[in-house]
């Protein structure tokens, strides 16, 4: 009997210690608040969408849909996270080059050299995007990895004069595409009913879960970000890595920054992807993931972004005003990182220590 | 054993202090400041020369010179506190609605209280932060980060209004003009203007001097070099490290108080929109003035420069006709980045230099 | 209460995780003696001189000053008892000035005057013959300098208990003289002085009574006079030195031909790491030692070798071939692996499971785009989990949580699985417990025996003697020599580092 209780303990154990548990339990907690609060919360309707198709929506489908970028986003936060054990604070501000670029070169593009063929266009800029906000990453990169300056410090830079480079690409004017195809890629292609960014989040997390299973970026970049000497004494070059991870970065951003604009086929400098870096950065911390580098679980970042675009949603839903939801957040985050620190585990594993010493002194009195 | 009485004996005879750290980057900090406004002197001669001209920068960045200071005591422990400009625009409005209300007879209470309220704020930020990262051991930018968002948060949910302040007495304090003699200058028709600065500049330069002495000449403040110079050390010297990096926090939120209601001051309103990446200016005259990131590092007197230097540069380019918005923003990036690996490469030179130094003495 | 005992320390105990550090450890300190605290490394001394000054907490046991119990939390606690400290690692901060660093923490009232403590700074400087001025950055100054300035900054303290922690590790003769005279007129004023050192001739130069830790715990207490060298030997290693004699006996069949290609050969090797340039060479079959005080060049000439730092002139040859060795991946393609001497910091890594840490070098040598199954990664674990006998508790352990010796053998499998040619091992005996120490020098010698190349590298000079055939011996970064068979002996080994001066070391 004993054996199997002990067992059953251990597998709770197993369970409580999954780096999965954590998110999961948030998301639960989350639909539990909103199944209580309104049970219509959870309607998913087909219903025709004002250019005619037909579209699902509904809580849900929003949810999925507005957290596309961010689990992109997440990806890169992570591995960034991972091999250099520190954040990029700036990834908001590049979207939002990253959009402008986009922006420039369709605006541009049409009339010298492609001659109409609007795919060429989009295909062309959108790398010249992905070239933009990779060199960006890599920017970063370099101060952190050659330079040795604490990634959220040197990501600062970027932090204050990104949106400032994203206007001054663009002379400030308030460019918008006027091309519904353009559209296409932030909300919905004719016929399919599911929006568009679902597919692309999917895509990219396919991409680099391919690259995880057929490279080593998983044990390099853990290497660097537990032991960087020791990585580099093994013929691993941290510094390589940690560019590299910027880069990776910078790749997730010019896709965000591609989702972000076609949303809305233009751009407002100050406004777009504003305050992404916090939910990023929150969502690796959701997924479990040690802030300040080495083991990471990329499905448990994914989903720590889904919980944040959930909250904020159901944020929305209890009527707080968009501006205010960062008090909201920063809550959650204190309480997050205060539950998950060391010093608190070590609290309460001292605690059940001392409840366990206390029974076994109990039983030992019994017996005597 | 090797007996190595040689270098001994030629140690003694070299016994000279040699430049510290600290040292080393104030003074290239100092170069730096008054190179450019020489260049701006000669270059562009839109009345950088005239003594007003230098006042107007001290008008305008008080409440810079404050959280850049406060961020200076952080960034020495071997923190940082991001949380500083947010705080500002929280106390701005704070203090502007409070200051309506009282103005409307809503409340009663006066321009004292207004500053007891900027200060709590500013304090119970430093005390919450601080207590985190110093008792429970967060990483301070994640914590500060979190600080941020909730004044942002919080701002708003004070008013999401712009606030200007009609209340008499307040604003009568904002206009006062504390002249100074001897270097006013003269205009086209010939009549003297005194320069002048604001209430808030000479509350600034106070507490430049305070927090200068504060560091330099009591324990407290030495130990805050020595906690950011070596954490493990510190506490075998018998520091209390804790302690002291939870004060500097605590010292730092007072700051953001105080500085909060300086730019309160300044700007006589309170708006969602002010003191926008005022913590971006501060981080970054606190590095343009030799503050290291990695801490131990630091000056309050290079970060006076450092703010002046930040706030000369923006003139420069202002005058320079490059007058939008983003040019400002381009460049404190660009001089951070700048000034970053300057410190990166001279560390890097002065440790590789002190470790075959040291090797050779052996 | 002893009648004189300053300071009493009763059954202190200490863990961290997975190690015992100290088990009902007593230790007795009496007024106006010099008292040796011997043991190897990992046994504990350490440990337990932190937790006597309050850095670590102590798991069980009393500490009793003067024969009243204290509760000394932190150095700050200790400072105020009366208990000064100078600790193994320099332990003073770099940015302050040398004044700083001497009064920092200890002066009375809330201001610093900067003017009399740089005068007192100064005139305690002179007083010590310190080479060094108040106002002087910590950091700029030698590592001798520095290890001076916490020696003084401990004895200005007026304290009842002054801790030494192997203070002379980095200074020469002259200075450990001045220390001495120090250590003995303390002494004469009644202060009781804890002194920690793995010089022998130390000990019996100025000590009174040896207390003998193994293991985290208590060997024994001793009068100097009632224990010869060669007792305190025995009693520190658990042994008798005829039982460590077996492990040479059967390494002897194997000859080395030293007239064919060697395996590795560098001409004029020259690092940034402060050692000249430097000749070397190994055979196949051949295990080689680089010995040397702390210090000397010996662990920066392998970290050169395997292109650890940075090399900037110097051909190297492997099987007669030239080679260029810039980082470590091109060393470890030409066969060469390193054991580095920093476990901690260097060689584990420590998060990764023990399976990640054995494959680590072997799957960077196959390539970024060629990650091994999991299957495969499991079989080279398990079989080196078996060959090299590691107590883990499953493949996926983080290896951190393993004890210090496993955690070494993790690391060899590591370089084993990646079947190097040259193996250059730097202390992979230090802080480990004495079965897998001499568990290693057999393993060493059997690699030997199987034709591969090997530099062991170990301070313990027994060791040495017993693994190696050939010794280099360096001092302040050159190589000074190069010992073979019968100048193989403590003796002449211990006259070469010295430098010729055999003074009658034994």
């Amino acid at each position: 009997m004993t054996s199997s209780k002990t067992s059953a303990k251990g597998f709770l154990l197993k369970v409580v210690r999954n780096p999965l548990f954590f998110p999961l339990m948030a998301l639960l907690l989350l639909v539990a608040v909103n199944f209580f609060a309104d049970p219509t919360f959870f309607k998913i309707s087909l219903e025709p969408s004002s250019t005619g198709n037909l579209i699902l929506s509904g809580n849900l489908i929003s949810i999925i849909d507005n957290a596309s970028e961010l689990v992109i986003l997440a990806i890169g936060m992570t591995l960034v996270t991972s091999a250099s054990g520190g954040q990029d604070i700036s990834v908001g501000a590049t979207i939002a080059i990253a959009g402008s670029v986009i922006l420039r070169f369709v605006k541009v593009l049409p009339d010298n050299v492609s001659g109409g063929r609007f795919t060429f266009v989009l295909i062309m800029s959108f790398l010249v995007c992905v070239v933009a906000s990779a060199l960006c990453g890599a920017f970063n990169g370099a101060l952190v990895a050659f330079f040795k300056i604490q990634p959220m410090v040197a990501t600062l830079i970027l932090f204050t004069a990104g949106r400032s480079i994203a206007a001054w690409i663009n002379n400030n004017d308030n460019i918008s595409i006027n091309d519904a195809r353009f559209g296409f890629f932030g909300n919905f292609i004719p016929g399919i009913p599911v929006p568009t960014p679902v597919f692309i989040t999917a895509i990219c997390l396919i991409v680099i879960a391919l690259v995880l299973k057929f490279t080593n970026l998983r044990l390099y970049a853990q290497s660097v970000g537990i032991n960087a000497s020791s990585s580099r004494l093994n013929g691993i070059n941290p510094k390589f890595i940690k560019l590299l991870s910027f880069i990776i970065l910078g790749v997730c951003v010019a896709v965000c920054g591609f989702i972000k604009v076609s949303r809305t086929s233009s751009i407002t400098y100050s406004v777009i992807a504003n305050n992404i870096e916090m939910d990023a950065i929150l969502a690796v911390a959701l997924g479990g993931n040690n802030l300040g580098g080495g083991k990471f679980n990329l499905t448990a970042s994914v989903i720590g972004a889904y919980v944040i675009q959930f909250l904020t949603t159901t944020l929305f839903k209890f009527k707080v005003s968009s501006s205010e939801i960062s008090a909201y957040k920063a809550v959650v985050v204190i309480l997050l990182i205060i539950i998950s620190s060391p010093f608190v585990r070590k609290w309460f594993a001292d605690m059940g220590n001392k409840i366990r010493a206390k029974k076994q002194a109990n039983v030992g009195k019994e017996v005597n | 054993m090797s007996v190595n009485s040689n270098t001994l004996g030629e140690n003694k005879l070299k016994k000279r202090s040699s430049l510290t750290d600290s040292n080393l980057l104030l003074i290239i900090t100092i170069a730096v400041f008054f190179t450019m406004y020489a260049c701006a002197v000669v270059f562009l001669k839109q009345g950088f020369l005239k003594p007003q001209m230098f006042f107007n920068i001290l008008n305008e960045n008080a409440s810079l010179l404050v959280l850049s200071c406060g961020m200076t005591l952080v960034m020495i422990t071997g923190g940082i506190d991001i949380s500083v400009g947010q705080v500002t625009s929280l106390v701005c409005m704070s203090c502007a609605v409070y200051l309506q209300k009282v103005n409307d007879g809503v409340i009663s209470g006066n321009v004292f209280t207004s500053m007891c309220i900027a200060l709590a704020i500013g304090l119970a930020f430093g005390i919450v932060q601080g207590f985190l990262v110093a008792y429970l051991e967060f990483q301070p930018f994640i914590v500060t980060l979190a600080g941020l968002f909730f004044a942002k948060g919080m701002t708003t949910i004070v008013s999401s209004d712009r606030i200007a302040v009609t209340y008499e007495p307040f604003v009568k304090l904002c206009r006062t003009e504390v002249t100074i003699p001897f270097l006013g200058s003269v205009n086209k028709k010939g009549i003297y203007i005194p320069a002048y600065v604001e209430i808030g500049v000479i509350i600034a330069l106070a507490v430049v001097v305070l927090l200068f002495c504060f560091l330099k000449w009591t324990k407290l403040g030495r130990n805050f070099y020595a906690v950011g110079g070596n954490n493990q050390s510190a506490n075998m010297l018998g520091i209390n490290v804790k302690l002291t990096k939870f004060l500097a926090h605590v010292l730092c939120g007072l700051c953001a108080g105080i500085g909060g209601y300086l730019f309160f001051l300044h700007a006589c309103s309170g708006s969602p929109l002010h003191a926008q990446g005022a913590e971006m200016n501060a981080i970054a005259s606190s590095i343009i003035g030799g503050t290291l990131l990695s801490g131990g590092v630091g000056n309050i007197v290079g970060t006076l420069f450092g703010v002046l230097s930040l706030s000369t540069i923006k003139n420069i380019v202002t005058s320079l006709g490059l007058d939008e918005a983003w040019w400002t923003n381009i460049t404190v990036g660009a001089m951070l980045c700048v000034f970053l690996i300057i410190q990166s490469v001279i560390l890097y030179v002065r440790t590789t230099l002190r470790k075959t130094k040291s090797k050779r003495t052996n | 209460m002893e009648a004189g005992a300053i300071l009493e320390m009763r059954g202190i105990c200490k863990y961290f995780p997975g190690v015992r550090a100290l088990e009902k450890v007593d230790f007795t300190l009496r007024e106006g003696e010099i008292h040796a605290l011997m043991g190897e490394n990992g046994a504990g001394k350490s440990t337990l001189i932190k937790v006597l000054t309050g850095v670590y907490p102590k798991d069980g046991g009393d500490v009793k000053l003067l024969g009243t119990p204290v509760h000394i939390k932190s150095p700050q606690d200790a400072q105020n008892a009366g208990i000064a400290t100078v600790y193994q690692e320099i332990t003073l901060c770099p940015n302050l000035t040398v004044a700083e660093n001497m009064y920092i923490g200890r002066t009375k009232g809330p201001l610093t005057n900067w003017r009399k403590i740089n005068a007192d700074a100064d005139h305690l400087l002179d007083e010590l013959g310190i080479p060094a001025s108040a106002k002087d950055q910590l950091g700029n100054c030698s590592i001798a300098v520095q290890q001076m300035v916490a020696i003084a900054r401990a004895v200005d303290m007026d304290c009842k208990v002054l801790i030494l922690d192997e203070p002379t590790s980095s200074l020469d003769e002259q200075e450990v003289q001045k220390l001495f005279k120090l250590m003995r007129d303390l002494k004469s004023k009644g202060v009781g002085i804890i002194f920690v050192t793995h010089f022998l001739e130390q000990v019996y130069e100025v000590c009174d009574r040896i207390t003998v830790l193994r293991d985290g715990m208590l060997v024994g207490e001793y009068i100097i006079e009632d224990l010869p060298r060669v007792q305190l030997v025995s009693k520190m290693l658990g042994k008798d030195f005829d039982d460590m004699a077996e492990i040479k006996s059967d390494s002897d069949a194997e000859k080395v031909d030293y007239n064919g290609t060697p395996v590795y050969q560098a001409i004029n090797l020259t690092g940034t790491t402060g050692i000249k340039p430097f000749n070397f060479e190994i055979h196949k079959g051949e295990v080689n030692g680089f010995t040397g005080l702390l210090g000397s060049g010996r662990s920066e000439s392998v970290r050169a070798i395997f292109g650890a730092d940075r090399v900037i002139a110097g051909d190297v040859k492997i099987n007669g071939k030239a080679v260029k060795i810039r980082k470590p991946l091109d060393a470890m393609k030409c066969g060469i692996s390193y054991l580095p001497e920093d476990r901690k910091n260097d060689g584990i890594v420590g998060d990764l499971s023990v399976r990640d840490n054995i494959i680590l070098a072997l799957q960077v040598m196959k390539g970024f785009f060629k990650p091994f199954s999991r299957a495969q990664a499991e079989k080279f674990a398990d079989k080196y989990i078996k060959l090299l006998n590691i107590k883990t508790a499953s493949q996926d352990t983080p290896i951190k949580s393993l004890s210090g010796g496993n955690q070494q053998k993790v690391i060899l499998a590591r370089w084993l699985l990646a079947n190097p040619q040259y193996l250059i091992l730097d202390e992979p005996t230090r802080g480990i417990d004495v079965g897998t120490k001499v568990e290693i020098q057999k393993l060493v010698l059997k690699l030997a025996a199987e034709g591969k190349s090997v530099t062991f590298i170990s301070s313990e000079i027994d060791e040495m003697i017993r693994t190696c055939s050939r010794l280099v011996v360096m001092r302040d970064g050159k190589v000074v020599g190069e010992l073979k068979d019968d100048d193989l002996n403590q003796n002449k080994i211990m006259a070469t580092i010295a430098g010729g001066e055999s003074n009658d070391i034994q």
